[in-house]
């Protein structure tokens, strides 16, 4: 539970940061809520030479009303994104999952950003953004660029970020009253969920996964069977179609795969089929 | 400090027992003020480290200090050959149970082999923690891997060596089996039997604060003191001063404050060991501070069993003999008790009821896995589950309600004393009360109207109720019964009570808390006594210089053994403090009573003399009786004649999700019966808590291994450690059925949650699971293993069907 040595720097502005990244090299990581990164870094299976803390950056923990999206800062805390009235009024999926996540603890010291970074699948949030569409914003030595949440994670935590690039911005369409679900199957409140499933139905519908491959995922063969007409039941069977679920101490892939289908024919349920 | 909701004040003899009073220890616990070792920073202190084994099993090759030597801040390494003659004895076991019983030498750091993940190699001590742990990481062992033993079974069968010295993988068989003969009778004219095959998985006891030592040496005064987060203090005295060779004189152990310890910390670890033997070569402090994750690997582990009961019954479901197999893992090497756990349960397989024919025996087997040893509950919870389960499978054999079958086989209250089976004289039981009231407060019958209502309707969530009546013994032990069971030491315990001169007590216990209220319970067993208040009370505990005789806490022993000692130490001391204000008042003793804090004369109430100034007259010796001496002071070693038996009924309502496989439990509801109770609200604590393990057990925690001997469940992400959100508001209650066998009338506490809620929770969840042909389930009930056990029984029924 004691980290490697590491060189700390503390970033007073977002163009520090990415400077900071870039003299880090390889081994230069962003520290943000530090909930993701640090217990790594105890377990010493993750050991960067150089933490660049973002953690000051204020001016990047906002949420602002973009007109048809909501914007979030990327350094907004989990318990301020789930308290927000704008964002339990325009997109209440986001609200409500981020007062899922872990415990009060780590919902005051984690950020969206650093989640949607980190790119674990058994994270809440990636989840949300699959399902919503969401668009992220990438700040970098050479300016700034948006990526879609959908191209956005490409493999066991890694995403489309370049080395020196930082997560500003994530934009979530509104949902205008559209409905949502959010099931989340765990043993404990406090953990990660073992499966769990984002849907919103909008006229057509967003369906995404999580913790069912490496990396967050759409449920692309239930987004189509409901595109084609499938019912809550039919959609759900196809939960897990094209993916290899892990296996873990916590659930075998084969009872991911059933969890998958319970869920997301519950959650299309909920959400209105 | 005096936060109370005593609503009786103190004046009379008994006006404080039995009061509802905040613990004493809580400010200082809560506001941080309380000392850990971890907390206790001494300037030239040096930091160990140790490097543990990465396999189960090996042959070491070599380990290569260099690179560590070489790091910054190093101040010195040692392989286990470094220090192979450095120890005057082994690692100990004080429990060899049997004459025959075979046991691997244990040193601190391993020399030739390793025999389990986490069994120490070599061992690095530094200038700060951190280069400590740098330098740990930089050692280079290499191993020539053996196979892992890691099934019971498999270790059984001798396949695979654990010790190759040893020959053989079992260390013991021990049996209890007073008339086997009566037993086959029994299973031969049985109507009915039942057979089950039941897995205490093994349990990683999960302390809030993991071990901890700091060793100050004195080295012009060739003193030790030694700052160890410990259960028991004196017996670690004793044992370092065997493994050391360092006088017991030279050295003083303090537990500080201890932040729990459920048997985890009832034991003689390698690194206290270590830590003494290198701050006496190095000449400087040495502090050793337990990472969560080697908390995992390098701390005994609970339970571990496989077990075979059977009952045999007559028609109407009596049962007329119980046959109990044990198969116990010991792990890699034998800890403080580690053989004698399941000795501890082998007396309680006949439960609550009245059994007449009995066998029991168990087969220990070497492992390499972390060494077991007690967790809380120590043998009685292995052996509550089993008989709870079965009675239950019973039950179900027999056609009758889980209630009705209890009922039937009770012990009666008429029946007590009662010698059972096995050995034990029961102090006291009121088994049917406590059940009735259990099933009041769970509304049974409402229960079941709407088990059978979601069951009629088909609804995806089914409920569960389970009922577990169980009995204990614990208050560990009358010494001579600890002897016939080849323990090493005694169960008595020591107490000493002192009135100061300012009218203030001092009550010096041998029992150390970790987390249980001692100090306010034990303050408020002498303040009862002595008509005062427990605020003008000190307890002092856990340093072997100011308490030098104890026998520590363990084993739901601390009230009933030294609670009893500091009643019985202070009604020594107001003997002679009666004496001597007789003497004062010029009254005969005997004419004497003592009411709020006074000695008055009955009849003349205007004649009195305050304990206070008793015990100045005592101090200064003035004008003391004629041959009395000074001072009011006063010690009682107690030997307990009995165990205490507490029991009690608990009921556990689950809710089933049929889809998923998931439980929850709804409702848990707990009658206990601990005999007379000294404040209960800490008794409610110990339930609480004792409760949550048993559940965890039931529903959560494994420690779990691959077969390569790897532990996969070695962080708490893993290891599922419940919290607050995934239980419900306990409804406890309690029956007063005081022991007859100590002067306070009470029993233990500190187990009995344990020991009664993990087959109630399994019982409540095979329950729920019952209309869907599942009939049993291994711990701990996860959705998963729900979820394939109901597959499976409607893959079977479906084939049955077919064919
Ligand atoms: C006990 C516990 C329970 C948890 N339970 C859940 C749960 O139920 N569901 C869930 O979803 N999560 C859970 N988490 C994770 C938690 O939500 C984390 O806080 C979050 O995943 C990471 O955010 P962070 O700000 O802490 O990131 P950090 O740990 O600081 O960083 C994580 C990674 O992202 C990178 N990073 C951070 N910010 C940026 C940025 N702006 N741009 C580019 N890269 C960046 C870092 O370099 C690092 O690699 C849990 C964590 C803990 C400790």
């Amino acid at each position: 539970m004691i980290p490697s040595s590491f060189e700390y720097r503390r970033a007073s502005s977002l163009a520090e940061a990415i400077t900071m990244l870039g003299e880090g090299g390889d081994d230069a990581k962003l520290l943000a809520g530090g909930h993701s990164l640090l217990p790594l870094m105890k377990l010493r299976l993750a050991s960067p030479t150089v933490l660049v803390d973002i953690g000051r950056l204020r001016e990047l923990s906002y949420v602002r009303d973009g007109g048809d999206h909501l914007a979030v800062g990327a350094l907004t805390r989990h318990a301020d994104v789930h308290n927000s009235d704008v964002v339990g009024r325009e997109v209440p999926l986001l609200a409500h999952v981020a007062g899922q996540i872990g415990d009060p603890q780590v919902r005051h010291r984690g950020t969206i950003g650093g989640s949607i970074a980190h790119g674990d699948p058994a994270s809440d949030l990636p989840a949300v953004c699959l399902a919503l569409r969401a668009t992220l914003l990438l700040a970098g030595p050479s300016g700034e660029r948006q990526v879609p949440a959908i191209e956005f994670f490409t493999g066991f935590l890694e995403t489309a970020l370049a080395r020196d690039e930082v997560l500003t911005e994530i934009r979530f369409p509104k949902l205008g009253g559209a409905r949502w679900s959010f099931q989340k199957f765990n043993v404990r409140a406090q953990d990660w969920a073992i499966v769990g499933v984002a849907a919103v139905r909008n006229g057509s519908a967003g369906v995404a996964l999580v913790n069912m491959a490496d990396r967050p995922v759409l449920a692309t063969g239930v987004e189509a069977a409901l595109a084609a007409g499938a019912s809550p039941e039919e959609a759900a069977a196809h939960a897990s179609d094209g993916l290899e679920p892990p296996s873990d101490v916590r659930a075998s892939g084969e009872y991911r795969r059933h969890l998958a289908t319970v869920l997301v024919r519950r959650a299309l349920e909920e959400a209105g089929a | 400090m005096t936060a109370t909701e005593a609503t009786t004040a103190p004046g009379s003899a008994g006006a404080v027992l039995g009061t509802r009073r905040l613990r004493t220890e809580d400010p200082p616990l809560l506001t941080g003020e309380s000392l850990f070792v971890a907390d206790i920073k001494l300037s030239g202190c040096l930091h160990l480290a140790l490097v543990r084994s990465t396999v189960a099993h090996g042959r070491i090759l070599s380990v290569d200090l260099g690179p560590a030597k070489s790091m910054p801040g190093v101040v010195a390494a040692f392989s286990g050959a470094d220090l192979k003659d450095a120890w005057a004895a082994p690692m100990p076991c004080a429990w060899p149970v049997t004459a025959d019983m075979l046991s691997p030498t244990h040193l601190p750091l391993a020399v030739e082999t390793v025999a389990y993940l986490g069994d120490a190699v070599a061992a690095v001590v530094a200038e700060s923690e951190y280069a400590a742990r740098d330098a740990a990481d930089a050692v280079v062992v290499e191993y020539d891997p053996l196979p892992a033993v890691i099934h019971l079974e498999d270790a059984l069968s001798d396949r695979n060596l654990v010790h190759e010295e040893l020959g053989t993988n079992s260390s013991y068989t021990w049996e209890l089996s007073p008339d086997p003969v009566a037993v086959e009778a029994a299973f031969a004219a049985a109507a009915h039997t039942v057979s089950k095959r039941y897995v205490q998985q093994r349990l990683i006891p999960s302390a809030m604060e993991p071990r901890g030592v700091l060793v100050v040496p004195h080295p012009y005064g060739g003193e030790y003191t030694v700052y160890s987060a410990t259960q028991i203090p004196h017996i670690l005295k004793i044992m370092l001063a065997i493994t050391t060779g360092i006088p017991e004189t030279s050295l003083r152990v303090i537990a500080p404050s201890v932040g729990g310890g459920f048997g985890s910390k009832l034991n003689v670890y390698a690194e206290e060991i270590l830590a003494v033997v290198l701050a006496q070569r190095l000449r400087r402090p040495i502090r050793w501070v337990e990472e969560r994750s080697e908390n995992s690997v390098a701390t005994i582990q609970g339970r571990g069993q496989i077990q075979h009961i059977d009952l045999a019954a007559d028609s109407g479901g009596k049962i007329t003999a119980i046959r109990v197999k044990l198969l116990a893992d010991m792990g890699a090497y034998l800890q403080l008790v580690t053989p004698g756990v399941p000795l501890l349960g082998a007396f309680l397989y006949t439960g609550v009821y009245d059994v007449p024919a009995y066998s029991f025996s168990c087969t220990s087997v070497f492992t390499t896995m972390t060494p077991t040893d007690a967790y809380r509950g120590a043998g009685r919870p292995e052996a509550t589950y089993a008989i709870e389960r079965a009675i239950d499978a019973l039950a179900a054999e027999v056609g009758v309600d889980p209630v009705e079958i209890r009922r039937r086989n009770f012990v009666r209250e008429e029946q007590f004393p009662y010698a059972s089976v096995a050995g034990l004289v029961y102090d006291t039981g009121r088994y049917a009360l406590a059940l009735d009231k259990a099933l009041d407060i769970a509304g049974y019958q409402g229960l079941r109207d709407e088990q059978a209502r979601r069951r009629q309707a088909g609804e995806t969530k089914q409920l569960g109720i389970g009922v577990s009546s169980y009995m204990e013994m614990c208050g560990l032990a009358p010494s001579r019964v600890l002897g016939s069971l080849n323990y090493t030491a005694g169960g008595w315990e020591a107490a000493t009570v002192r009135l100061l001169p300012t009218g203030k007590v001092q009550v010096v216990t041998g029992t150390s808390p970790h987390g249980q209220g001692h100090e306010t319970a034990w303050a408020m067993i002498a303040a009862d006594r002595l008509t005062m208040s427990p605020d003008d009370i000190e307890v002092i505990h856990s340093d072997t210089a100011m308490a030098p005789y104890g026998m520590d806490t363990y084993g739901s022993r601390s009230l009933p053994v030294g609670g009893v000692a500091v009643a019985l130490a202070t009604d020594k001391v107001i003997d002679k403090a009666r004496e001597i204000a007789a003497h004062l008042l010029e009254a005969a003793a005997e004419d004497l009573e003592l009411t709020d804090g006074s000695f008055r004369v009955k009849g003349s109430p205007t004649m009195e003399v305050a304990l206070g100034a008793v015990a100045f007259e005592a101090f200064s010796a003035h004008n003391l009786p004629d041959g009395m001496e000074p001072n009011l002071e006063a010690s009682v070693h107690y030997d307990p004649p009995n165990f205490s038996f507490p029991f009690g009924t608990h009921i556990a309502v689950v809710e089933l999700d049929t889809d998923t496989g998931q439980v929850r439990l709804n409702r848990y509801i707990a009658v206990d019966d601990c005999g007379n109770q000294v404040n209960p609200l800490i008794v409610e604590g110990q339930v609480h808590g004792g409760i949550v393990q048993g559940v965890a057990q039931a529903m959560w925690e494994e420690a779990l291994y691959d077969d390569d001997g790897n532990l996969l469940t070695s962080t708490m992400i893993d290891y599922l450690v419940p919290a607050a959100s995934e239980l419900p508001s306990f409804e406890t209650a309690s029956t007063i059925t005081p022991s007859t066998t100590n002067v306070l009338g009470v029993k233990g506490v500190g187990e009995a949650g344990t020991i009664g809620s993990a087959p109630a929770v399994m019982n409540a969840i095979v329950d729920a699971l019952s209309p869907f042909g599942v009939t049993d389930l291994d711990m701990p009930a996860t959705p998963e293993r729900i979820w394939r056990a109901m597959a499976q029984a409607s893959a079977m029924a479906q084939a049955e069907g077919e064919a």
